[in-house]
């Protein structure tokens, strides 16, 4: 079973933030970490229903089993979903789409976030990101302040002492709250598995056609162009993470329910990005860089 | 289920505090490869020879350029016995505030001192913030003794100059732990090449450190939320109390006091993540039904009939400052953020402040900058409801906010009067 302070802990700071913020939004992308926090949100307010709306930055270039998750998702928990559309952000001349074999619409998502914030007027957002995940995300507070522009600075974070979080903020400043900062990628298996979460089929092992490319496999979709040695072959894999399809990588994997996830992430001696994020190789403070600039 | 041990460590890295902490990772499985294949890389691209483990928790940009640690980095290991949250702390003194976030809610604190130097003014600052923060547990790891020859007498020497110097602190519980963290003496294992060492290795000493009798299971404290109101034909009169047991127990049935009001009425229900519960103890996050539709609202609190907190609009405290753009003045007024409630607050006197060094009490002091650390006292606009921090480090805490800025800018532990 999940430490209960863990859960215990979740639930107070979404409840902090619903307290203290106007207008509270939940980034809901269907990977397994929104789905746990969206699981722990219902329940910090039961039986009420979800004091805000969920919502999703769609890159266009998703797994469909992903999406389907989502709506069914919302059709289950009666939540109201916004979705952020990158595709509409290329459209509308905010961002110009990225092109090549190596390209992936990941670092455009920023734009489309912050669009999304000021135009629904979102003073804070909530985010499933944990510190164990990253270096630079090992750093953040729990409530961490973006200024107007949407930026983090990391050497002004507020101090955060015991369980007070600080929220206060000027117009258009807003906050990221992160109610899984202290959960790792095992006790988040341990939970989905201890309360049979629902998750998208595809963090199940399934037979797939891929192609290798950095070490990785990625999957043979329309929105990845290959280049001319990267044959697809078709394999048993399963995502550890579930992202944009362009810059997601699959790991060869068998695991096949919840038990055989639990027991292969115990023993995983890669990190869960390291395995499968191609957007985190750029460089050594990849992370940090994005996140300055207003990534989740 | 294993319980969780929340630690922090603290010192500059030439103490070895970054070497202590790879080593435990390390050892316990908790530093996968591709994160080591990263510092090994970005270590030989710098021309060290060996890799620095302290890239695996200084994760900012500006760290890794400095090699030295700016904030709070979070890791997180486990053993069969328990789970660890190490709060890897800086020890640098103009990054105080960031170390009294990392240490303010932890069990235990590390400080890390080199036996060749023993106890140093970096020590004693450590252990005086460790001590206001009340932090419960407190372990002298006494490191690079294979640069003293492994000698109990280097050993004790740090030992005595630390107990005389923490003679006047609030310390309740001590241990002393030889250790080098480069060879991993007495980290993990006890060592071989320390046989006048009788005590338990340091990870074995976090292993079993008994943390159960450190929440405040005695004073009945439920510092309200948020209101549930779900407002359907089906839960149409549901009114529930959401919010975080912040001490002592409360159980279906039990009589209890709404504060300000003062109102009594009796615990219908609670519900928990798991469901309907018959108690929550301290640090449970519930939903609490009363009998009776009083009023209540967030910032109020739920406590027993017979064991109130003081209700009070004048507070004594310590309070660490931590705004590098103003120090704090008297008469200056601040907004205040004591568990759910938020009132605003005037600084009526700095009564002192605190040489970190020498424990003296300057009463002379005009302002309290950056780091600095005194007594002061406050009126607030509307009551608070508070416990001395010594007893609840939930209600004996609050925050202070710049209103211009909304920056947090001091850390305040409510004191007794007189005290």
């Amino acid at each position: 079973m999940v430490a209960r302070p863990l859960v215990d802990e979740s639930i107070s700071i979404i409840r902090e933030a619903a307290a203290q913020f106007e207008r509270p939004a939940l980034l809901f992308s269907g990977g397994k970490d929104s789905v746990v926090m969206l699981h722990l949100a219902l329940a910090a307010f039961r039986p009420a229903a979800l004091p805000f709306p969920i919502m999703h930055v769609d890159t266009g270039h998703n797994f469909p089993e992903v999406i389907e998750f989502r709506d069914r998702m919302v059709e289950q928990c009666r939540v109201q979903l916004i979705v952020a559309s990158v595709q509409a952000s290329i459209d509308s001349g905010r961002v110009a789409d990225v092109q090549g074999p190596r390209s992936s619409r990941n670092v455009l998502q920023t734009v489309t976030l912050l669009d999304a914030i000021t135009e629904h007027r979102f003073d804070a957002v909530f985010g499933g990101a944990r510190r164990d995940e990253e270096r630079a995300r090992a750093k953040e507070r729990v409530f961490s302040h973006r200024d107007e522009f949407g930026q983090w600075d990391p050497k002004q974070q507020r101090p955060e002492l015991w369980g007070l979080y600080n929220g206060r903020h000027r117009m258009n400043e807003h906050f990221r709250v992160f109610p899984l900062s202290n959960w790792t990628e095992l006790d988040i298996w341990e939970f989905i598995r201890e309360q049979r979460i629902e998750l998208p089929s595809i963090y199940f092992a399934h037979r797939r056609e891929v192609f290798r490319r950095d070490g990785m496999l990625m999957a043979a979709t329309p929105f990845v162009e290959r280049l001319p040695n990267e044959e697809p072959f078709e394999t048993t894999v399963r995502f550890r993470t579930v992202g944009d399809a362009s810059c997601t990588a699959a790991i060869e994997s068998t695991a096949a329910n919840y038990d055989e996830v639990v027991a292969e992430t115990a023993t995983a001696r890669v990190t869960e990005r390291g395995a499968t994020r191609a957007d985190d190789r750029i460089s050594e403070a990849g992370m940090e860089d994005r996140k300055r600039q207003g990534y989740f | 289920m294993s319980t969780t041990l929340k630690f922090a460590t603290v010192g500059s890295v030439d103490d070895g505090k970054s070497t202590l902490i790879g080593r435990l990772l390390l050892d316990s499985k908790a530093i996968f490869d591709d994160q080591l294949e990263h510092i090994t890389a970005v270590s030989r691209r710098r021309g060290d020879d060996v890799a620095d483990l302290a890239l695996l928790t200084d994760g900012l940009r500006a760290e890794r350029e400095q090699g030295i640690t700016i904030d709070v980095a979070y890791r997180y290991f486990a053993t069969p016995r328990r789970s660890f949250v190490i709060a890897d702390c800086p020890g640098h003194i103009q990054y105080t505030r960031n170390m009294v976030t990392g240490a303010s809610n932890v069990d235990l604190a590390i400080v890390m001192v080199d036996a060749r130097h023993g106890v140093v003014e970096q020590t004693r600052r450590h252990t005086l913030l460790v001590s206001l923060l009340g932090v419960p547990h407190l372990v002298i790891c006494v490191n690079k003794m294979d640069l003293v020859g492994n000698d109990e007498a280097a050993f004790q020497a740090v030992i005595d100059q630390f107990t005389e110097f923490a003679a006047k602190l609030e310390l309740r519980d001590v241990t002393f732990i030889p250790i080098s963290a480069l060879n991993g003496d007495n980290v993990v294992d006890r060592s071989p090449d320390m046989p006048w060492y009788q005590g338990t290795s340091l990870l074995r000493h976090l292993e079993t450190v008994y943390t159960a009798s450190d929440h405040n299971l005695i004073d009945t404290r439920f510092p309200v939320q948020y209101v549930i109101r779900p407002r359907t034909t089906e839960h149409h009169d549901f009114r529930g109390y959401a919010g975080t047991m912040a001490g002592g127990s409360l159980r279906v049935g039990d009589d209890v006091v709404v504060l300000p009001s003062g109102l009594p009425t009796t615990v219908a229900a609670i519900d928990g993540f798991d469901g309907p519960c018959t108690e929550a103890r301290s640090g449970d996050a519930v939903v609490v039904r009363l009998t009776d539709h009083v009023d209540v609202s967030r910032g109020d609190m739920i406590v027993r009939p017979n064991n109130h907190p003081v209700v009070t609009q004048d507070l004594d405290a310590m309070i660490c400052w931590m705004d590098d753009r103003a120090p704090l003045r008297p008469r200056a007024m601040y907004t205040l953020q004591h568990t759910t409630r938020t009132v605003r607050a005037v600084v009526t006197d700095l009564r002192y402040e605190l040489d970190i060094s020498t424990l003296h009490r300057n009463t002379e002091a005009t302002e309290l900058g950056l780091n600095a650390i005194g007594r002061i006292a406050l009126h607030t606009t509307a009551p608070l409801f508070v416990d001395d921090y010594h007893r609840n480090r939930t209600t004996g805490g609050f925050i202070l906010i710049d209103e211009q800025t909304n920056a947090t800018v001091a850390a305040g532990m409510i004191a007794e009067r007189g005290r």
